[in-house]
């Protein structure tokens, strides 16, 4: 069997979140500190979510100019 | 504790009797042809639940007995014929990886969840959870049908995303659990397929294609497809799920649910197209058919519940 490919930590979605895996502390545009309390935690890149720092899927109904 | 469900004709009959009737009868030949789509969705429900929780009153031996299996397997091939034939095909011209999503978006249905935002009634909100209970009592269980049929790399990256879903192992995090506490402070019964006798064809229908998806290794990558199509219509539609049960005063425990939903399936949504069916795609390349049908039967049974739900409460939809 071939070896599986190492496994990123943080991914860019193109045009979406960023992907973090695993146990991380965000600090927001507040400077309020979000720890993620799941496996995988997406990051909002377009600065849209009402869940911020958290992604919430609103980058999608964004014109694709404004998506990250 | 589970129920066996009424019967809604001559297949569902039979097919009741001889669940009864086990061990102590064999069970006979069942010819009888479904009378009704009600009728042929209540006898897949009960047949597919045979492989998950059974039934009190049913001997857990009838899950593999040969002639309940044959009648399974008529009414599944019923439904993915339905399923085929309505489906345009794979999408011209696109990849998956980069306009799923825009396709997702693009497919204009009606909203269970716009119309329970601004403008449901508190009766018509409880008839939606009731039947929505059938699937998320057990959510994310028919998925994991698939896990071992998988390469590593989706393999793993299932497994990643179920972990979410079944609570990172904390059982009281778990998404059924979440329902069951919401439905329980609303009111309502938490115990598994409680309301089943209230659901349509078309809820009954989405449970089973669900299952039949995970339950035929055959269907594996639509299961996948499934998955990434449901994810990608979860985050906002929960939103407002979550604002519309706020404006009606429900318990804090039920708009939870889908609080949690929201980033949740922000994320899932991400891993389930990339990390499991395009990847998936990348070394079985001939089954990327099977994904698009899979995520197109998901939004198409979601569109035919979402019609059967709104015309009922009276709603153009
Ligand atoms: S990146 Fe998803 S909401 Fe901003």
């Amino acid at each position: 069997m071939t070896r599986p490919a190492t496994r990123p930590d943080v991914v860019m979605c193109p045009g979406g979140p960023m992907l973090l895996r695993g146990d991380h502390v965000v600090v927001d545009d507040d400077g309020v500190s979000h720890a993620t309390t799941r496996p995988v935690s997406a990051v909002c890149r377009c600065g849209k979510s009402a869940s911020k720092p958290w992604c919430d899927g609103t980058h999608k109904v964004l014109p694709p100019k404004l998506r990250p | 504790m589970t129920s066996l469900p009424k019967p809604r004709g001559r297949l569902s009959d039979a097919v009741l009797l001889a669940l009864r009737e086990l061990p102590e009868q064999p069970v006979e030949r069942i010819d009888a042809e479904p009378e009704s789509d009600d009728d042929a969705a209540i006898t897949l429900w009960t047949l597919h639940e045979l492989h998950y929780r059974g039934f009190d009153e049913v001997d857990d031996r009838a899950e593999w007995e040969p002639e309940l299996l044959r009648v399974r397997r008529r009414l599944e091939e019923r439904l993915e014929a339905a399923l085929r034939e309505r489906w345009p095909g794979v999408p011209d011209g696109l990849d998956l990886q980069r306009d799923f999503f825009d396709w997702v978006a693009d497919h204009d249905g009606p909203s269970i969840a716009r119309h329970v935002h601004t403008a449901a009634t508190r009766d018509q909100v409880l008839d939606l959870l009731r039947v929505r209970s059938v699937y998320h009592l057990k959510e994310a269980d028919p998925t994991t049908w698939v896990v071992p049929r998988l390469p590593v790399g989706p393999k793993a990256a299932l497994v990643e995303l179920q972990f979410d879903e079944y609570g990172v192992g904390d059982p009281a995090r778990l998404h059924a659990v979440l329902f069951a506490q919401g439905m329980e402070a609303s009111g309502l019964r938490a115990d598994y397929a409680a309301y089943v006798d209230e659901a349509p064809a078309e809820i009954l229908e989405q449970n089973n294609a669900l299952s039949m998806f995970g339950l035929q290794r055959r269907l594996r990558a639509s299961a996948l497809g499934h998955l990434a199509a449901f994810e990608a219509t979860s985050s906002m539609p929960s939103r407002r799920m979550a604002q519309g049960l706020d404006r009606l005063g429900f318990p804090a425990e039920m708009a939870a649910y889908y609080t949690e939903h929201v980033e949740a399936d922000a994320v899932h949504e991400q891993t389930a197209l990339r990390d499991i069916c395009v990847a998936l795609v990348a070394e079985e390349p001939v089954l990327e058919a099977d994904v698009w049908f899979g995520a197109w039967a998901c939004l198409d049974l979601e569109d035919r519940t979402a019609r059967r739900l709104l015309s009922g409460w009276g709603v153009a939809a």
